[in-house]
Formats: structure tokens, sequence, C-alpha cells
């Protein structure tokens, strides 16, 4: 079909009219394209830039080294220990089922290991290392060292984790670490992001927790980068951070290590403190507990074996329990008679047994009574008696005065988990508290120590410093931080008539020393080491009229729950105190006979240096107690050299 | 026969041919493609081998078939036309029983080590038979309903076949292609608004009568929609994507990274950084500098396009090289802003620039027609 010249011309004209149309429309997007690409490189290029750099580079945290713990001579608590593990990396490891096969021939591997160790891998990227092994022993570890040729994608690494060389010692003084939970993370205002990094560790109780923001240190970062999968490809940058500063503790490891043996399997607390300074010398709780479980995360059978002790081995028995002072409180009464001029040192009681009050009669726990009594000799023999009438005078406002003077009702700053305040009551307490009004009959039993009445070891410890010495001593714990120690100015003066605490010095001296001293059998006999002090017993509960008329009367006759707690305090030598000692038995009977050994066992430990040579004791004892020693030294812990330095 | 209307005498034969050759075409062409040697060599990470070397086989493979094409006259190509549209037609039909699926539901078949892409070919061979078309249609009655009709069948017919595989950025392509080509041949602008208000109008019921009991689509087809429209709504899903690529993009600057300096690639935040996303690694080792050469290269390609379609007399190479130019310009304009956020993610690739066998093949096949076109234009 041939058309005419004209009509192709035409049509040619249209279809460039057209085309022009097109042109121009295709060149308006060409421009709108031009600055769409302007407007992102050109104006936005800002804030893009920062968006490319927010995806390419991640911080991550480097946890920091925690400070070391570690005794008044260096010996150490609580360090790092290296901890061996072994991972493994799908993209390296290619056949991950035989590699997994080969390596639970080197260590031993259980069918959940390899069954959990499958799911990590499946759930994480490849490139991502899994656990396979955690505190692998360092045989096992060391094969796999060998063997990496031929476990491909095998990694056996080294990390720190907190370990407690001197186990049961100080579980209660030091307390562990374990992970953050979530309920630690809700109590702080501005958690250290440190606290998330997976697995990191603080402290739970004891040192290892009050001095946390101490031990911790400050996390170093380093800047990588990644891809869009998470892969780590290098590191740009790094800065170190600071670790945690090293915490030295006024208490001696060995003496720690002595008295908890030499409580061997009691429920007790002893408490030993420096009278001059106020430095805890020890500071024991039996039974303690192994506190590297907790760090390990504790099996459910070993949680249930600790609660179900009756014993209660995860208690702090040395600042937690608050047990009825018993006579040991006497102290507090003479004192607190003394300096309100109700006695003089003289001043005499007649003790029938008993007395009478309205028509209650309050039993001495000598039933003949002990006749005439002086001051001396009332603490000498703990005449019940005398302290009845004595307080019947001064007024229970005025033993609690005394009482809080001392250091007992008052809570004593130290960086320990549930310290306890104890109560010292007065008649505001009991209003308080209890809505009533003080009866005569409440202060005749606290004037034994009895009744509302509590304090702890660690209180009684205190109470006995500052009579030993006459100045306010304030416990404490930490000795240095970070190498620099920690500076505290002399306890000022109690204020107290030097004749009253000089007369309760001389009853306490009786105590020991006398012919008729409650604790005579416990003195320590080399003059240079001369021992003062006051047996306590306090009641769990009055044995009823049924358990007497069923022929109950002793303590050994009562199931071991119900006994009475022995108690007693001291401190030496006489002539210039410089230990002064609380002990604490739970159910354990008479403060005589089994709370005052223990307390003297302890003063020579700190005195000597070393284990008590015979001498120290009377003569007529020696066979008996070195057998005992002997058999102790067994139980001893040897530890290694003083640590000073980190690992 | 219809080649008599050529005057023959005119045209340059034999060798002779390579000195009337639209060269200036062909170095444009060879530039931008030189870019995306180097912008694959870079996303590979310096490896010559991955990508660079392939794409650089094809684009040899692909001139000789443009010049051998270009040599043909033209008149030839106009009488197969019909031929070739048919032959495509039933590659579509033939792979979707017999075709591989992949990346992103493009469908291809293995011919020897050619992987052909038949809805690629379509691109071309429609605009072929819809020139030819209107080549023997009188053109006084290409407005006529009944004449009209025709063509949109044509278009319509392989549309719906590609859009079932399914592939609808090439299907986008075909229609609106095929549209270039009516409008360029001379169709009543008045049937253009008629489509554009039935469109408008479509849209706006569906979306009117949303959460009525009476609306068109199910909500999860509605959700649907709205994903597509803004990816932004959808950030670690469909948005995720499009905002690395403006990342990648923005993060340029007036200059760039440096060449093989883009994070965005090297680090694999960017998606199918060496296809339909290739863009972005140049805006981002090369910047506003390099985005905007690349944008004025094409430009260029463009200008020659129409400019030697405007010069040619002949109405089948006008319309042929038109609906070419169309389609060029359909590739650049929705790639750019499919991967600037200005458009939603529909799989269309940057010509000359993304890795991929079809489309270069397919690219040079056309310009090879233009170059055809060209030679034997009537002087």
């Amino acid at each position: 079909m041939r058309r005419n010249a004209r009509d192709s011309e035409e049509s040619a004209r249209r279809v460039n009219r057209r085309a022009l149309l097109m042109g121009g429309a295709f060149g308006a997007m060409f421009a709108v394209l031009g600055g769409r690409m302007r407007y992102l490189s050109v104006d936005q290029a800002d804030e893009f830039r920062l968006l490319a750099e927010e995806n390419r580079i991640n911080m991550r945290l480097i946890p920091p080294e925690r400070g070391l713990i570690q005794d008044r001579n260096g010996k150490l608590i609580a360090g790092n220990e290296q901890n061996y593990r072994v991972t493994i990396t799908r993209e390296d490891a290619g056949d991950v089922e035989a590699v997994l096969n080969r390596l639970s021939h080197l260590i031993p591997l259980t069918a959940d290991d390899l069954e959990r160790v499958k799911k990590d891998i499946d759930r994480n990227s490849p490139f991502v290392p899994v656990i396979v092994a955690d505190r692998v022993a360092w045989g096992d570890f060391s094969k796999i060292a060998l063997n990496t040729p031929t476990l491909p994608g095998v990694t056996p690494e080294v990390g720190l984790s907190r370990h407690y060389p001197l186990v049961e010692d100080f579980s209660h003084v030091v307390g562990y670490v374990g992970p953050v939970s979530e309920k630690d993370l809700a109590e702080l205002t501005d958690p250290d992001p440190v606290l998330k990094i997976p697995k990191f560790q603080i402290g739970k109780v004891g040192v290892e927790r009050w001095m946390e923001d101490t031990l911790r240190g400050s996390a170093g970062n380093k800047r990588i980068e990644v891809n869009a999968v998470g892969r780590v490809m290098r590191e740009l940058e790094r800065t170190e951070g600071k670790p945690g500063a090293d915490i030295q503790l006024t208490i001696d490891a060995d003496i720690q290590n002595f008295v908890q043996v030499r409580m061997a399997d009691q429920s007790a607390a002893c408490v030993v403190i420096d009278v001059n300074t106020g430095e805890l010398i020890a500071c024991t709780s039996a039974p303690g507990f192994d506190p590297n479980l907790f760090v390990r995360g504790i099996s459910q059978r070993d949680y249930s074996t600790l609660m179900e002790n009756d014993h209660r081995p995860l208690a702090n028995k040395a600042v937690q329990g608050a047990y009825p002072p018993g006579s040991t409180f006497k102290i507090i009464t003479a004192l607190a008679a003394l300096k309100a001029g109700v006695i003089t040192p003289e001043t005499t009681h007649y003790c029938p047994g008993y007395i009478e009050f309205g028509n209650r009669r309050f039993h001495c726990w000598k039933h003949g009574g002990h006749g005439t009594v002086n001051l001396t000799r009332s603490l000498e023999q703990s005449c019940d008696v005398f302290y009845y009438e004595v307080a019947q005078k001064v007024g229970i406002d005025a033993i609690a005065e005394m009482g809080k003077r001392m250091g007992l009702g008052v809570r004593h700053d130290l960086p320990m988990s549930a310290i306890t305040d104890g109560i010292m009551p007065n008649k505001d307490w009991k209003q308080e508290r209890w809505g009533q009004d003080w009866r005569i009959g409440d202060t005749i039993n606290a004037s034994i120590g009895q009744g509302y009445v509590l304090a702890s070891p660690l209180q009684l410890a205190v109470m006995t410093a500052r009579v030993a010495t006459g100045r306010a001593v304030e416990p404490r714990l930490i000795k240095s931080i970070g190498g620099k120690p920690v500076e505290m100015p002399p306890p000022p003066s109690l204020e107290l008539d030097g004749a009253a605490l000089r007369a309760v010095q001389a009853g306490m001296d009786a105590v020991m020393n006398s012919e008729r001293g409650t604790a005579k059998s416990s003195r320590i006999a080399d003059e240079t080491m001369l021992m003062a002090g006051k047996t306590g017993t306090s009641q769990v509960r009055n044995i009823s009229a049924a358990e007497r008329a069923r022929g109950v009367t002793s303590n050994e006759d009562l199931p071991w729950n119900r006994r009475d707690h022995a108690l007693f305090v001291g401190f030496a030598p006489l002539d210039a105190p410089r230990y002064a000692v609380a002990v604490v038995v739970e159910h354990g009977g008479g403060g005589s006979t089994v709370a005052a050994p223990i307390a003297r066992d302890a003063l020579l430990r700190a005195l000597t240096g070393g284990i008590p040579p015979l001498d120290a004791y009377p003569a007529a004892q020696r066979g008996r107690i070195e057998t005992d020693l002997n058999a102790l030294k067994e139980k001893l812990r040897v530890t290694a050299t003083p640590q000073t330095t980190r690992a | 026969m219809s080649f008599l209307e050529y005057r023959v005498k005119t045209a340059p034969t034999g060798l002779r041919k390579v000195l009337h050759l639209n060269w200036a075409l062909v170095v444009l062409v060879s530039a931008v493609s030189a870019i995306g040697f180097l912008v694959l060599y870079s996303i590979a990470g310096g490896d010559v081998g991955l990508w660079a070397e392939p794409q650089m086989k094809r684009f040899g493979v692909g001139l000789v078939l443009m010049f051998g094409i270009a040599f043909v006259p033209i008149w030839f190509w106009r009488n197969i036309a019909g031929l070739c549209y048919g032959i495509t037609i039933l590659l579509l039909i033939s792979v979707e029983f017999f075709g591989t699926v992949g990346m992103g539901a493009q469908r291809w078949i293995d011919i020897g080590p050619i992987r052909l892409q038949p809805s690629e070919l379509m691109k071309v061979t429609l605009v072929m038979m819809l020139a030819a078309y209107y080549d023997w249609l009188d053109p006084k009655k290409v407005s006529r309903p009944l004449w009209v009709l025709v063509p949109i069948l044509l278009v319509v017919f392989p549309t719906f076949l590609v859009v079932i595989q399914p592939n609808l950025g090439t299907s986008l392509m075909l229609l609106m292609g095929g549209a270039a080509v009516m409008f360029a041949a001379g169709v009543s602008l008045w049937y253009y608004g008629a489509v554009l208000a039935l469109v408008v109008g479509a849209v706006t019921a569906v979306f009117t009568t949303r959460g009525t009991p009476w609306q068109f689509l199910h909500d999860y087809q509605y959700r649907r929609i709205d994903t597509f429209l803004d990816p932004a709504a959808d950030p670690l899903g469909a948005g995720y994507n499009i905002m690395q690529a403006k990342i990648a993009l923005g993060s340029g600057g007036w200059s760039g990274k440096g060449f093989m300096q883009g994070t965005q690639s090297r680090l694999n935040f960017l998606p199918e950084k060496h296809t339909d996303f290739i863009f972005t690694t140049l805006g981002e080792e090369f910047g506003f500098v390099g985005t905007l050469t690349l944008l004025v290269l094409y430009g260029l390609i463009l200008f020659f396009i129409f400019s030697s379609a405007m010069q040619n007399k002949d109405r089948f190479s006008q319309l042929l090289i038109l609906g070419i130019g169309a389609n060029f310009f359909l590739y650049i304009a929705v790639n750019m802003s499919m991967v600037m956020g200005m458009a939603p993610v529909v799989g269309v690739p940057l010509p000359f620039l993304s890795y991929g066998g079809s489309v270069m093949l397919v690219l040079l096949i056309a310009i090879g027609l233009i170059q055809s076109a060209y030679v034997h234009r009537l002087r």
C-alpha cells in the first residue's frame, strides 16, 4: 500500500509533535530525579551519614575485672579465677554433629548437654560461638587444646569468674556474687550499662554487695564494625576500663578460720574486736556454707539442704542474730546503777535465792541464794537478785540509756547484710511497740538481760570493748581500699566514771580468776594474758511445771531447739586490753561451760598469733586441751602465702 | 511491496554502514556500561570474576548482536515484527509451564548458556509490533475506536501473561511502553483522558468504600496495598530495604565515600545491591557527582534516541525508536524513583548498570534496532 508523500509528511510531523511532548515530559521527570538526588546526597547528607555510621558501628562493653578482697595480712578471700570453657562456632565447624561427637570422646558431655548445644547453635547466627562446656577441668581443657586441629570450630577459652578460696570461713562476712537479676536492676535508678552484659555478676550479700560500687570498677568499651547480620568485621577503637579497687578487710583470715573450726558443728557466732581501734579481727557464724556454690548457680538440692538445716547456715548470726543477752547484760545494769549513784562498788544486797514482787516470785539462778553480795561478787557469781534490787531503783530508762551508750540497741554500720539493731527497750519503746505501760516486772527481767532485751554478738563485742577501754569504740571491717588505708579517728571517751568502770572490770576479772568465778575453769593461766569476762545463759523458754513434774530439770533433758543459749563476753589482757570477744552458742546450754572456752581460745589465738601454747592454760587442764588442740589443728585450713598482687 | 517505499539507493550499503552508525549512542552506552563494570567490581569487594566479568562478556555479546542487527535493513525488521511478537508470546506462555521461578518471581528459561526472560524481550517485540501496526494503518484512522481496540489487545494480552508470573514491574512497563507508542502514533488525547479518569475513579471507589460493608477488596488486600504504597510503615520488613537504600545514597554526600569504600554495600546492609539497587552503591561511593553524571549520560542517550527518531521520516522507524526510547526512560525513571524512596518497590533494573543477562542483551538488541533505523533512514 503506497501513500502519497503529503500524507507521509503530515503524519511524520504529527509524530514529531508527539515526540516533543514526550521528550518534554521525560526531561521534566529527569529534573525531578536530579532534584531528589540532590536532596538526598547534599541536603540530607549529614543525617544519612550518621545513620550509615550507626548501622555499621557497634559499641561493646568490656567488663571490668572485679576488685579482690583480702584479709588484713593480704591473704586472698575473694579472687577472680580463670575459668576454662569450650565453645563451638557453626560456620567453622562444618559438620557440627561429627565435631561434637569427637568432642564427647575427649570430655564428659551428657546427652542433655549435646541437645542444648544443638539448640543454641540453631538459634544463633552461624558465626556466634556457643558454649559447649563451662568450668572445664584443666586436664580436659588441655586435652581439647591439644586436639584443636581435629576439632574445627571448637575454641578453648579462658574467662574470669569469682572464686572464694577460703570457702565457708567468709561466707557471711564477704558473701558472694551472682548474676544480675531483674530485681537488682529495678532497685537501681541509673543502672551501670555493664550490668546488662550477659553473665555479668554483682555482689548479692555481704561485703560483695555493700562495697559493690568500689569492687566493680568501670567498664571499658570497644567500637567495632559489624555487617548487616551482626558479624564483627574489625575493631575500630578500644578504651580500657578501670578494674575495681581491691579491698582489705580488718579480719585476720587465719584467726577467722581458727574460730570457725573451734565452733565446730555448733550453731554459734563469735566476734573478736580490737578494743583500741574497733577493727574486727574475726567475725564468724557457724555453720557456714560454700559461697562458690552460689557463684556457679546453686542447685535446687544444695539450696534446700541449706534451707532445711535447723542450724541455719545462711544466717549471719554474728550481726543478724538477736539474742537475749542474759547475764552478760548485768554489766550494763551495774554501770547504769553506778552512774545513777544508786549503788557504790561497796553497796551490798542480801540474796535469799528469790525476791517477791507483788504476787510474783523472781528466782535467782542459785536456789539457796548467794547471801550478802556486793557488786564484784554479784558479777563473779552472777547473782540475779542483786540486779533485781538495783534495777528497781535505777529504772529502765537509765538502764536503756547506758545500754545504748555501750552500743546495744543501736545499729553499727558495717558493709554486711541484715545487720540487726537489737532491742534496748525503755518505757516509750514498749508503749510504741506493744501499746502497753512498762511494768516493774519488765525492769526486773531486763536487769538480767531477759525479757525484751535483744543483742547481737557484734553488739556484745562492742559493749565489751567499750567496758575494757572506756571509749566509744566503733566496729570496722574495712582496713584499706585500693591500697589506701581507711583512716578512722581514735574513738572518743565514753565519759564514764573511772571508778565505776574499774569496779565492773574487777567483777569481770573475778568471774575468770577468782575461786568462785562462774567461768574460772576457762581462765587463762598466763599472767601476761589474763582474761576478764562475763558469762550468760539466756532462756529460750521457761521449763514448764508439767515438765518439772516429769522430771525435766536441766537443759540436757530438753530437745535441742528449746535449750538455753550460751553466751560469753570477755577481753584480754586484763591490765592492757587488746581484744574483746563475744560468743553466742545457740541452745548450747551454760555460758560458762560452752561459750567461755571458745572465747578463751579465740582470745589466745589472737593474742599469741598462733595456736595457743599449752602453758597459757591452767596446768590441770593441759592434758585434755592438748588432745583437743591437736584434733583442731587437723581441721585448720592451710593457706597459701599472702597474695598481694593480681594474678 | 512496502520496502519499495524506501529510496533504497540513498541508504549506505556493505561495510560503509559502519560509518553511518549513530556512534554517539554507541559511545554513551559503552560509557554507562563501563560505570556498571566499575560498580560491580567494587560491590564484589574487588573481585572481577564474581559480577564484573560476566557482565562484560554479556556486553560484548550484546554489542556484536547490536552491530549485526544494525546492518540488517530496517524494513526487514518491520516485516518480521509480527513474527517476533508471536514468538515472544509463545515463549511467555511456555515459561508459564516450563520456566524457572526465582529472584523476585521473574520467570526465565535456559536456552543453552543463555538465561532468557521472555518478559524482557516482550518490551521490544511489543514496540516492534505496535510500530508495524501503525505503519500499516492509515494515519487518519488511528483514533477510531475499533483501530484503537486492536493495539490495546496487543498490549493487554502479554501484560496479562507477565502479571500472572507474577512480575508487576515489567507488566507496568509493558502497559506504559505500549501507551507511549500509541501516543506517538497520534491516538487522540481523549482516550488518555478517559483511561486516566477511569483509573482515578476505580482507585477512589476502592479506597472510599474501605471499611464499609460494600468494600471491593478483603481487609488483608487493603493492608497489602498499604505496605506497598508506604513501606516506611513497616521499617523492619518492606521498609528496611528502602531505608537502607536511602541511607546509602544520602551518606555518599557530594562526592561519595570513594571507590570501594561504601560501607552500606560492603557490609551487606543493601538489598539486591548488584541488581535493582546498584544505583545506591554508585551514590554511596561516588556521591551526588556520580549519580548526576549517570543521569546526564542517560539524558544524552535519550536525547540522541529522540533526535534520531525526529530525523527519521519513516513512520515505522519513528514509532519504533520512540517506543524504545520510552521504554528506556521507564527503566530509569521507575528504578530511580524506587531506590530513592519516591515509588513503591517493584523489580525494575537500571539499564546497562544492573547485573543481569536478559536486560543487557535486550537493551542492546533495542539499540541495534535504533541503529538499523538510523543507518537505513530516508535521506
